[in-house]
């Protein structure tokens, strides 16, 4: 079996068959076929992931005017911290990536290390957020003051508990090359991780351009 | 990856985030590093645009959404490897769906909502028309 092709589900064989799956547990290709598989399974999860964030963002868009007579994003929103926030971000998904170089060359040192400096920036990241929401909160812009506030916590929120998420599960994929060492389902969850932490800065890009900055520009 | 080697063997597909032969450290940080580089860029050219008046001001928002979609862009292709090869098919398609969804969604909930907005009596009428 020289080439592998992940089989979409409900294609012409229905998935995986019998005498495939037997072909794809010997050999060298076994691992190559299963990093695939759960690739492709978590991209989709990723997707999935990125139309819940749409719905939210799809409320925030309507109800953005829907201050209720209180404080608009104008009135709220401190571009340094969003701009600091961004910075973080981006650079821990520069350290991500460099993280899963260094785990597929098992390099325990640039994969540690790599991986420490992206939760640092990760909980820098989080630190701002949460100081900036409850700033808000105690000049009584909390979600329950109008709409376009309720919107805009659920929406931010979310992509807050994704990251809080993704730091819990960088320390465990920390933890497990520690104790387990490069196996394959190591890597293969390393790269489930990536993709993850990747997406979630591809999420903030929408989020820090159409909520933060179109938020604050005149009109 | 060259086309002789595409016509030798079908590619088998790749998981997404993962390059095809990119087995070096030092040719996958390059292309990490290009992509730092390229987001950073449109960062800075989006937070100064929002604040000053190079863009006419009723187009800031259309610009602002231009500049996310490319950083976006960027993202995927140096950061999640995401391209337009044979052995990216299934990972491309997946996206694609996703955003047509995400498109369908947002787009169409604002259109509605406007309309209704727009339609709506105005609250003062309602106020009266209940007393």
């Amino acid at each position: 079996m020289s080439s592998l092709q992940a089989t979409a589900p409900g294609g012409p064989r229905g998935g995986i068959s019998p005498g495939k799956a037997a072909a794809l547990t010997e050999g060298r290709d076994h691992g190559a076929a299963k990093r695939i598989v759960v690739g492709y399974g978590f991209w989709i999860f990723l997707i999935s992931d990125i139309i819940m964030f749409a719905a939210f963002f799809a409320t925030y868009a309507v109800l953005t005017d829907s201050t209720d007579g209180g404080p608009s994003g104008r009135d709220l929103f401190d571009l340094r911290t969003v701009a600091i926030e961004t910075a973080c971000l981006l650079t821990s998904s520069l350290f991500c990536g460099l993280a899963g170089i260094g785990a597929q060359a098992r390099n325990g040192r640039m994969f540690q290390g790599a991986m420490a400096v992206t939760f640092v920036l990760g909980a820098a990241f989080l630190f701002l957020e949460v100081r900036e929401f409850a700033g808000m909160v105690e000049h009584g812009a909390g979600p329950q003051r109008s709409a376009f506030l309720s919107a805009f916590f659920a929406l931010i929120g979310c992509h807050g508990l994704h990251v809080t998420a993704g730091l819990l599960w960088l320390l465990t994929m920390m933890a497990q090359v520690m104790a387990k060492g490069y196996r394959e389902d190591i890597l293969r969850r390393i790269l489930c991780f990536a993709l993850f932490w990747h997406t979630l800065d591809i999420v903030w890009v929408a989020l820090f351009s159409l909520v933060y900055l179109v938020g604050v520009a005149p009109s | 990856m060259n086309a002789a080697d595409n016509a030798s063997s079908p590619l088998p597909d790749i998981a997404p985030g993962d390059e095809q032969a990119a087995h070096e450290i030092g040719h996958g940080v390059r292309g990490y590093l290009i992509g730092f580089v390229l987001a950073t860029g449109l960062t800075i050219v989006s937070f100064y645009i929002a604040r000053s008046t190079l863009v006419w001001a009723p187009s800031i928002p259309i610009a602002l959404s231009v500049l996310a979609m490319a950083q976006i862009g960027v993202h995927l292709v140096f950061f999640l490897h995401i391209t337009s090869g044979s052995d990216n098919v299934n990972n491309l398609m997946a996206l694609a769906f996703g955003l047509l969804i995400v498109m369908l969604l947002v787009f169409g909930s604002l259109w509605i909502m406007t309309h209704m907005n727009h339609n709506m009596m105005p609250m003062d009428r309602i106020m009266r028309m209940q007393r």
